[in-house]
């Protein structure tokens, strides 16, 4: 027998309940509770990848994440996941993966060859590599780089109607990070004392290092009951911690499962959002491997895997063990496997000697001390181990199926980093552990360096204590039962790498060897981040768990300096790869981000209406389906031109403003004044920024001698009214105003066009509509079909027209009203479209005018700013540069021809030097009133150029076309029909 | 509200800051209104005051003073003594109001 296999029952797996799956499409079976990675292993498979770079065969690392090399593939009915650890995928009936980097089998990969050109593929290989000629990086290199290398490949088939994760947010006294035996003894304490504890843990069930002990499970088993019993606990597993964002919100991960209705319900993550008043972090410590040749061939392990697979699933390694291991708690895996029965080829230890060692002579297990691993050979996985003394002398073979390995532990200090902690260097663990203060976050167990359960549990009692204590709570009785004693055991010895022929692997994951680090370093990138990023050392889904502090080790040998001078590289968010799907949780889609929809959505979706996405909004843009062209919308504007149109305006912003100095602070908001404005009348103003550039503008209406309603764009509603209350809060804390949002609250439409005044006059009965009782800008209340409401007389299309205010739950009636009121003048609807096609002709500015750089005296309002008084923008809108001549200034565009169109975005440039932009086009439109096109653009100098000629030149439509620069204001200058 | 506000309600923020008016919120509930440590010049200042006011910004290591605007909440205008370096949320104010001296961040 050969190869591992599956020898016992374990924990967590189920002979009863056996599970088909398949692995590169071969039919195969598990156990339910197995992972894909020890259904594996008990199935006889050792070769599970191909390696990122070189393309070597790899095998299974580790039992958990963390996983370095056993990704693969994930297949299911919600699409291709890339990248997913075969440690952690719990089995279930039908799983199909398959395996990564390999082409076109795994068996036979071509790019192989890549390992035997290694001494050509040094670290940095791409930068020194392909760098000339520049185009060719983008069009040959890169493409050809990503094919070769490649993580996996990713392809959803997620339904249109669902969303693969949720988020969930959670409040607790205590987040308890980790549930091992210092975790789950400090959430009992914690939770006992009636604490709000949320405990997570990774892994599929709570216990942690316990899991590997059977001394310890009914203490486990107890623990878990209590824990269940206290109703302000929550134990999550399966739930990563995977950030810490500072005061004390904390992202985790957790793992559900689409296909078990009982556990995920079709939805794949979960992220909670936790805030924690205060977190202790129990994370444990990993296993560190050791650099030496031949250290990534399938069947080399490290030893606590090796465990954990035996203890977890039943399955044992390899039927002929060896260990090659600096410390003592690499011992344990050995030991396991020998009472299990197995055969063990030998131990080889650095050391001279332990306890450790001693225990396995006396289990007749041979150890080598003083000895090291020098080579690993076999063709596709471990066949023998080659060893020798450290001084080099005494080489020897062993024959041995797998090699297990162990090179000391270190703490998973990812989050206390993150939350800055300090790292200090630990000789007697070789390590580096976290200094966090306690202020900011607790932590215990091995994460501080402890050894053995008992030291664990006693310390994460401890921890508990003194949060307790910090909650102003009496000190905490642990009636524990006594706790199994640890082993005896000594100090590992800091040995990293054994230089020898052939491939040492500080990092499996990315093909990081230990002499590319060494390359690093002589290249000058002796920083452990320079490092990184020349090597990739530590990079990708492993997060360098495994191998990052070997890395640094080796690094800082190089230098010739201590482990601790070099550190570790910093770990940011996320510990553990956090799919895309996950963050978004539910906000996919329509569910992307809010939709808000006007209080006549309904009625304009059933006259036919095609709507935009303005800001937030849904507007109609045009009473037509999709891709009309601009016939419907032309037709839309004749008829406001011509007879009468609707439009809703209701997303205009809207703010309340009363108060006894309500006037002042108007004009302290506005360049133009208010305080002058008669109460039943509006008036245009323009808000400036502190710079003197255009803000917004609007039309702002005296409704009372201490009550204005001002409107904003749709775009800048949420900024303006945030401007308004900085303002007033911050500059203006002396002036009796109140400000309120009533964008909601009032449903506003605009009926405009030559008849809009008979149309008014019939709608509104008791109120006098004519040109002498509500005259251009009056503004006022009135009552249509007994809803009292509010009208304005402003124009935005350049016709006689109305804006008539309704609250919104009266918007329907109001809008029928007018319409019916309308019917025999020929009204209808207009959308956005037309809307903009009038403001164009008109010269009437929007966002795409009001871009941020523009002033007052570049859209010609410079005589509407106010000479006396303070205002916003005032001082620095006299900045000599804001009044340029040279500046670019708004102007009306339209073609020679009246057969050419414009574009938005064209630019405008003089006949005589082409390549030199004068201007652009912002806005343009096909013309109902004037024939042909007419646009509006910022030109410089653009004032003085009306009456001249430019090229408007579109080079990416290869369009160029004589252009007449006309003033903005092309139709009814005079305003004759605003007037009427 | 613009595209630009539609910021997602279950993004992880970064700040919980002790409103005096609503209790501790998260981040998203307020807008970053800048430094409040600038004040805006009388209205006959120099120009060089006024381009001082909009433009010059210390960038400061340690304590710093915000303007957080509640807009999720009580729409109430907070000065806000923060630490940049480790996000230590050490007084929040009125916007009259002016911070003591603070000391050393307690957080490291």
């Amino acid at each position: 027998m050969s190869g591992p296999t599956r020898i016992s029952g374990g924990l967590l797996t189920d002979p009863g309940r056996p599970i088909a799956f398949s692995f590169d499409g071969r039919a195969l079976r598990g156990l339910y509770g197995d992972t894909l990675a020890s259904a594996l292993l008990a199935a006889g498979e050792r070769v599970v990848g191909r390696s990122f770079k070189y393309h070597r065969r790899r095998g299974i690392l580790t039992c958990g994440a963390g996983e370095p090399c056993a990704l693969v593939d994930l297949i299911s009915a919600q699409g291709r996941e890339p990248n997913q650890p075969a440690t952690v995928l719990e089995l279930y009936e039908g799983l199909s993966a398959v395996s990564q980097n390999r082409w076109p089998s795994l068996r036979f990969d071509v790019l192989a060859i890549n390992d035997l050109l290694s001494r050509f593929l040094p670290a940095g290989f791409y930068y020194k590599t392909f760098m000339f000629p520049g185009w060719a990086w983008e069009r040959i290199y890169e493409p050809l780089i990503r094919r070769a290398a490649g993580l996996g490949e990713l392809a959803a088939l997620v339904p249109p109607h669902a969303a693969p994760a949720e988020t969930v947010h959670s409040h607790a006294d205590v987040l308890v990070v980790g549930a091992g035996a210092a975790g789950l003894t400090a959430a009992r304490a914690l939770g006992g004392c009636g604490l709000r504890v949320i405990l997570a843990d990774q892994d599929v069930i709570a216990g942690g290092g316990t899991l590997l002990d059977e001394r310890w499970h009914a203490w486990r088993e107890n623990c878990i009951a209590s824990l269940a019993a206290l109703p302000s606990v929550r134990t999550l597993t399966r739930t990563s911690v995977v950030g810490a964002y500072g005061h004390g919100v904390f992202g985790a991960l957790e793992t559900l499962a689409p296909h078990d209705p009982q556990r995920g319900g079709g939805l794949r993550e979960r992220l909670h959002v936790i805030r924690a008043r205060r977190v202790l972090l129990a994370t444990g410590a990993a296993e560190r491997l050791i650099a030496f040749p031949g250290n990534d061939l399938p069947g080399v392990m490290l030893a606590g895997a090796a465990l954990a697979y035996l203890r977890r699933y039943g399955v044992a390694v390899g039927a002929r063990p060896a260990l090659f291991t600096n410390c003592d708690e690499g011992y344990e895996a050995l030991l396991a496997l020998r009472a299990a029965g197995l055969e063990c080829a030998g131990i080889v230890d650095p050391r001279d000697a332990s306890p450790a060692a001693a225990r396995a002579r006396a289990l007749g297990i041979e150890v080598y001390p003083g000895a090291v691993v020098t080579a690993v050979t076999g063709r596709a996985g471990v066949e023998a181990v080659t060893l020798a003394r450290r001084d080099g002398s005494g080489v020897r073979t062993l024959v041995a199926d797998c090699l297990l390995m162990s090179g000391g532990f270190s703490p998973l200090t990812a989050l206390a980093t993150q939350m800055g902690a300090t790292s200090e260097w630990r000789e007697d663990l070789a390590a580096f552990v976290a200094h966090l203060p306690a202020r900011t976050g607790a932590q215990a167990g091995a994460l501080r360096g402890t050894s053995g359960l008992a030291a664990a549990a006693a310390d994460g009692l401890a921890a508990a204590q003194a949060l307790a204590s910090g909650f102003g709570l009496p000190p905490l009785i642990e009636a524990a039962p006594p706790l199994p004693a640890d082993p005896e055991r000594a100090a590992p010895l800091a040995l990293w790498e054994v230089r020898g022929n052939g491939k040492a692997f500080v990092d499996l994951q990315n093909d990081v060897t230990a002499e590319d680090v060494r390359l690093a370093a002589r290249e000058g990138y002796e920083h452990v981040e320079h490092m990184k990023r020349y090597t990739t050392h530590g990079m990708a889904t492993d997060q360098g768990r495994s191998g990052g502090l070997v890395g640094s080790a080796v690094l800082a040998a190089a230098r010739g300096v201590p482990v601790a001078e070099v550190g570790l590289s910093r770990p940011r968010p996320y510990t553990e790869p956090v799919p895309f799907a996950a963050l978004a949780g539910g906000e996919v889609r329509e569910h992307y981000r809010p939709r808000r929809r006007l209080p006549l959505h309904e009625w304009h979706a059933a006259a036919g209406a095609t709507f935009v996405s303005t800001g937030l909004w849904l507007r109609p843009l045009v009473y037509a389906p999709p891709g009309g062209g601009w016939e419907p919308v032309l037709t839309e504007a004749r008829a406001v031109r011509t007879q009468v149109g609707i439009t809703d305006v209701s997303t205009l912003g809207k703010i309340d403003v009363q108060g006894p100095e309500a006037a002042q602070f108007l004009d302290f908001l506005y360049a133009n004044t208010f305080s002058t404005l008669p109460v039943g009348r509006a008036r245009y103003g323009i808000m400036l920024r502190e710079d003197g550039m255009m803000f917004d503008d609007g039309t702002t209406s005296r409704l009372g001698p201490e009550h204005f309603l001002v409107t904003t764009t749709t775009a800048n509603a949420t900024a303006v009214l945030e401007h308004m209350e900085f303002q007033l809060q911050a500059n203006c804390p002396q002036l009796r105003v109140a400000l309120a949002d009533v964008t909601d609250q009032w449903a506003q439409f605009a009926i405009a066009g030559p008849s809009a005044r008979e149309v008014l006059q019939s709608a509104l009965p008791d109120n006098d509509v004519s040109a002498s009782g509500f005259p251009f800008m009056a503004a006022g209340a009135v009552a249509i079909a007994g809803i009292a409401a509010r009208l304005f007389r402003i124009s935005f299309s350049g016709e006689l027209a109305y804006e008539l205010a309704v609250p919104a739950r009266h918007a329907l009636l109001a809008w029928e009203t007018l319409l019916r009121a309308g019917e025999a003048h020929g009204i209808r609807p207009y959308g956005l479209d037309a809307l903009n096609t009038l403001r164009i002709e008109k010269g009437h500015v929007t966002g795409a005018e009001l871009n941020g750089n523009t002033s007052a005296d570049d859209l010609g309002f410079q005589r509407m700013l106010k000479k006396n008084g303070d205002f916003i923008g005032r001082r620095l809108a006299q900045r000599p540069g804001m009044l340029a001549p040279e500046r670019l200034q708004l102007v009306g565009v339209r073609p020679s021809d009246q057969a050419r169109r414009l574009r938005n975005g064209t630019q405008l440039v003089s006949p005589a030097a082409p390549d030199a932009s004068l201007g652009y086009v912002t806005s343009s439109t096909p013309s109902v009133a004037l024939g042909g096109w007419v646009g509006l653009a910022l030109v410089a100098g653009g004032r003085a150029r009306i009456g001249s000629r430019l090229t408007g030149s579109a080079p990416l439509s290869g369009e160029s076309t004589q252009i007449e620069i006309v003033s903005p204001h092309m139709f009814d200058a005079e305003n004759a029909r605003v007037r009427a | 509200m613009n595209a630009a506000s539609a910021r997602s309600p279950t993004r992880t923020e970064m700040l919980r800051i002790p409103c005096p008016w609503c209790g501790e919120r998260d981040e998203i509930e307020f807008r970053y209104r800048g430094d409040a440590t600038v004040q805006r010049p009388p209205p006959d200042a120099a120009m060089e005051a006024y381009v001082a006011y909009v433009y010059a910004r210390d960038n400061p290591h340690g304590w710093h003073l915000e303007w957080w605007l509640h807009t999720g909440g009580c729409r109430r205008l907070l000065k806000v003594v923060r630490h940049t370096l480790t996000h230590e949320i050490r007084e929040v104010l009125a916007p009259e109001q002016w911070p003591q001296e603070p000391g050393e961040s307690q957080v490291p």
